[in-house]
């Protein structure tokens, strides 16, 4: 009953045992947290909007992307993985969503800034549907904790819009 | 020589019947671990509920030997959602992040193109040849939760078998010299 193999089984049982609690009242705590984040994107410019050989669309722009995702921060997070994605609808695809930048913010100070960019990900559509498309332009953020659940939201900015011809 | 016949044949059936348990109490243990596996099955909706992340192309958010716990539901997939799919003809289930959606307007069919978040180019290169879309029927799940190191047992396990017989032989020496 005391010999080495109990007492180092007990106490293997024990620690995962503790360890699992631990974790999961660590992921717990992240539902207290206040979260209010804002984000505001511009686009600068388009730069392209073409077609390609084989008959997609394909637009090339430059978004000014400003953005304050401090209050994300708990004690919890690893880090916060940010993309803005642009939504549309067109005839054959009631719902497109392409990832036109992302980053990872590894922490509080980095979580506020404002970056310039020309488009990361080709924005390369289904058919040859964005002339003059409207279209929402979001600003996903994935909280990815040191332990325990991950969540995610997103903020919607509607209203953007692309040329109606070919440049 | 009655006596020590009695006593030689209850000695006998006292062997017999610890022998019974412990291989009941064995068979319980497998048993139920094998339970709890296929609960867990059929509360997450996924083949797999939870994995081990084998490689570093979701660093660092996902590190070689962190596990991830998956579920599936019947929700449309959207970029941002962190997949794990299998390619035709590849066992190895890949977790990498959505981030492209194409949904077609009524069937609810959907192309999809992930990449790792630490790669610099998407999976295509991933994908079979001439495929340059991920399907709903690939993905096997979406994960939600994470705990780091715990997979590293796993992966020394499948990287040097000794260690699994090494483990395997010691748990089953103490099932058998516990007399209780």
């Amino acid at each position: 009953m005391h010999s080495f193999g109990y007492r180092a089984n007990a106490l293997l049982t024990f620690s995962v045992t503790a360890l699992a609690f631990i974790c999961a009242i660590a992921s717990f705590s992240d539902k207290f947290s206040n979260q209010n984040p804002s984000a505001e994107i511009q686009i600068l410019n388009i730069n392209r909007l073409k077609k390609q050989s084989y008959g997609n669309d394909e637009v090339s722009l430059t978004l000014d992307i400003s953005a304050d995702l401090q209050s994300l921060f708990t004690w919890n997070t690893k880090q916060v993985f940010a993309f803005v994605a642009a939504e549309y609808e067109t005839p054959m695809n009631s719902l497109n969503q392409v990832s036109l930048w992302d980053a990872i913010i590894p922490d509080k100070e980095h979580a506020k800034f404002r970056i310039q960019t020309s488009n990361k990900y080709r924005f390369i559509d289904q058919g040859h549907n964005l002339r003059g498309k409207e279209f929402n332009l979001t600003l996903h953020w994935h909280v990815m904790p040191k332990t325990g659940k991950m969540f995610a939201d997103k903020i919607v900015m509607p209203g953007y819009s692309l040329p109606d011809a070919y440049k | 020589m009655g006596l020590v016949g009695e006593t030689v044949d209850s000695i006998k059936s006292i062997k017999i019947r610890q022998l019974l348990t412990q291989a009941v109490t064995l068979g319980m243990i497998v048993t139920s671990a094998l339970i709890i596996w296929k609960a867990l099955m059929c509360v997450t909706g996924t083949e797999s509920p939870v994995v081990v992340v084998l490689s570093g192309s979701m660093e660092p958010g996902f590190k070689r030997g962190d596990i991830l716990f998956l579920t599936m539901t019947k929700d449309p997939i959207r970029t941002g959602e962190i997949v794990v799919f299998n390619v035709d003809g590849r066992d190895i289930p890949i977790v990498h992040r959505a981030i492209k959606v194409h949904e077609r307007e009524n069937t609810g069919h959907v192309d999809v193109l992930t990449k790792g978040d630490n790669n610099d180019v998407d999976d295509i290169g991933l994908y079979a040849d001439g495929q340059f879309w991920l399907h709903r029927h690939h993905i096997m799940g979406r994960a939600v939760g994470f705990l780091p190191y715990v997979g590293w047992v796993t992966i020394i396990m499948s990287e040097k078998p000794i260690i699994k017989y090494i483990l395997i032989g010691a748990l089953g020496l103490l099932v058998i010299t516990s007399k209780d």
